[in-house]
């Protein structure tokens, strides 16, 4: 049992990681908070990655003479890999936060609940908003465009 | 190994590049490009759709590099009809017009018709890519630009983009956690090498964890119910031609995603039967998004909000295409994913031209604008109709197929539902259509309305040509590309 746990005991930490990642996306009333569990859950995805590659007693997979047994070689592909997806995840959460950024400028609150009800019209718009540019219809001309997204929320023709 | 395979996908993603510097000079420059690019994209596939049904699959291994250790691109029938549909909505969507389709005139240098293209260039990644961790990464390409896009439409489009990325992401994740599985089991990434591999330790735990976390991880992106929740936002919040390519095209990829993995990978690990029901679970998580999507779209009063929801219903009857695992139901579901693509972006251009000429958006207020816009309302019928499933339009030949495999299995209850929610359908358009073409305008902005531009029309118009069209000739299009794909699939 103890040999059980101590051989697959990243594996248990990976599955506490994606919990704990899940229930952020899914539980937090925060939206930084949700974010932050993306990021959670991605890296125990990482991790699971990175683990499953692992070998005792193996090395870093350069070919050094007569050492051509692959069971020498940490399998370098799952590192590989994990290498695209966090530049993938990176991508992800700069688009999370500039979605984030525009929310709070026009809202004033990261509060899920409280923007979902000001969208369904069931509670007033931003009383008073930091940012009074870039609020409503009026388009924004304060010329922080982030690049993946249209520079404003308004301008419906 | 061919070129052809991969020329469907150049375009767009030169496009992408193209689009993105012309229109720091012109925004009009950035759409000719788009639209060219789409044009060449579109001509590929069709010649590639021609040819590997005529001779057989092709493959291309990028950088040379031969599979299993190389990244392959396939284009076999199934990826060529898919990567047809796309090239065809996406042609259509970027030549209607730009202030009816994204609600705006976008500022010089908006990275519009870019992120379109790039949107594009993801999913044909997808339908294209002979690797599974190759296909993660053209999920998650075509979900970024998803989330910029549905970020247009203003604060309510953010606010659904960054709730849609928080469920894309997990569910791209859940994908990338099953692969894990899967390759840690066999060794390689390579669909076909791990087909081979696959069906000798089919029931293994690791096996069946990784057929449930992609399936799971796919129906998020593909928005099958109880799935869907981030969808209808999305859908509804977005300007309407982005709302058109979403729901045409966009989650048909996790269709696609789906129907290759499940039926190509796993092979007979899946449709054998399996510890696991998931093939039970889609179809009757199907069947329940056909009922709860259906009711939910005919008590919308927002004209995108009820095609939103309509789109759940229909996913659901791919979904249950996929689940029944029958050669017919098969061809249903993937006439559907064609048919559901032409009428619903049909329907979401329509609603573009109805807001861009009277702002309406509810569907009370609909009252007469038949009178006023003869060839758009005519177009928006043609849609409907084909939704509902009269024939001999696109959308009855695929439930047609779909209650025909349904009755090969003796699947009773699925027959009944897909019958019962035509009718709900049917009833609810034919009181729309009497207020539509019968009643006499009574707003002043109905009164005064004229038809869009000739561009829109012209845009519904061949879509309404299209859904005639594929039904009219779906025997044609069955017995050359479906029924062989699903022969190959099914046996």
């Amino acid at each position: 049992m103890i040999e059980l746990f101590l051989a697959r005991y990243v594996y248990l930490f990976v599955l506490l990681l994606l919990a704990i990642g899940l229930y952020g996306v899914l539980a937090k009333g925060d939206l930084v908070k949700k974010v932050i569990g993306l990021t959670i859950f991605s890296t125990a995805i990482y991790i699971f990655f990175i683990e499953g590659s692992l070998q005792e007693g193996a090395t870093a997979p350069v070919i050094e003479g007569d050492r051509t047994d692959p069971a020498l070689y940490v399998d370098p592909l799952p590192h590989l890999l994990i290498l695209t997806a966090i530049v993938v995840g990176v991508g992800v959460v700069g688009v999370a936060l500039s979605l984030l950024v525009r929310l709070y400028r026009t809202h004033g609150t990261l509060d899920e609940a409280v923007i979902a009800r000001r969208i369904a019209g069931r509670e007033e718009p931003a009383p008073t908003s930091p940012h009074h540019d870039t609020q409503g219809d009026q388009p924004d001309d304060d010329g922080d465009d982030d690049g993946d997204d249209r520079d404003g929320p308004g301008g419906r023709a | 190994m061919s070129q052809l395979t991969i020329l469907p996908l150049l375009p767009l993603l030169f496009g992408a590049v193209i689009a993105m510097l012309a229109g720091l000079w012109r925004s009009a420059a950035s759409q000719i490009t788009a639209v060219v690019s789409t044009s060449l994209a579109l001509v590929a596939s069709v010649v590639g759709l021609v040819t590997v049904v005529t001779d057989g699959p092709l493959s291309y291994d990028m950088g040379g590099w031969p599979p299993p250790v190389g990244i392959e691109y396939v284009l076999d029938p199934l990826s060529a009809f898919l990567a047809t549909i796309v090239a065809l909505i996406g042609l259509l969507v970027v030549c209607y017009p730009v202030d009816a389709a994204f609600d705006l005139r976008p500022a010089k240098g908006t990275p519009l018709y870019p992120l379109v293209l790039l949107l594009l260039t993801g999913l044909m990644g997808v339908m294209l890519s002979g690797d599974l961790f190759h296909l993660f990464v053209f999920l998650e390409i075509y979900a970024i630009s998803t989330y910029g896009l549905v970020s247009l439409g203003g604060d309510k489009g953010t606010f659904a983009a960054l709730r849609y990325l928080l469920l894309g992401t997990v569910g791209s994740g859940l994908y990338l956690l099953g692969v894990g599985f899967l390759y840690f089991t066999t060794g390689t990434l390579n669909m076909a090498d791990m087909a081979q591999t696959l069906p000798a330790i089919a029931d293994s735990p690791t096996v069946l964890g990784a057929m449930a976390l992609i399936v799971t991880g796919l129906g998020l992106k593909m928005a099958l119910f109880p799935l869907h929740v981030w969808l209808p936002d999305a859908h509804s919040y977005s300007p309407p031609g982005v709302a058109a390519l979403l729901a045409a095209v966009q989650v048909k990829a996790g269709a696609y995603g789906l129907i290759r993995i499940l039926f190509d990978v796993f092979g007979p690990a899946y449709t054998g039967g399996t510890g696991l029901p998931v093939s039970a679970a889609l179809t009757y998580f199907g069947l329940a998004g056909i009922v709860v999507g259906s009711w939910l779209a005919i008590r919308q009063v927002d004209i995108k909000r009820l095609l939103a929801y309509s789109t759940v219903a229909q996913l659901g009857y791919i979904g249950v295409g996929i689940g029944l695992a029958t050669p017919r139901a098969l061809i249903g579901a993937l006439l559907h994913v064609l048919s559901h693509a032409l009428m619903k972006s049909g329907l979401f251009l329509v609603a573009g031209g109805i807001i861009q000429r009277t702002g309406i958006k509810s569907i009370p207020r609909f009252s007469g604008l038949g009178k006023v816009m003869p060839w758009t309302m005519g177009g928006f019928a043609i849609a409907a109709l084909s939704m509902v499933g009269i024939p001999p339009t696109a959308g009855f030949f695929s439930k047609f197929y779909l209650i025909w495999g349904a009755i090969d299995v003796g699947n009773w209850l699925v027959a009944v539902v897909v019958v019962l929610s035509s009718l709900l359908t049917l009833v609810y358009f034919l009181r729309l259509f009497e207020r539509i073409f019968v009643v006499t305008p009574q707003e002043d902005v109905v009164r005064d309305a004229t038809e869009p531009s000739w561009r829109v029309i012209a845009t519904v118009m061949v879509l309404a040509v299209l859904i005639a069209l594929v039904g009219i000739f779906n025997g044609v299009l069955v017995s050359h590309v479906l029924e062989p794909i699903a022969t190959r699939m099914l046996g």
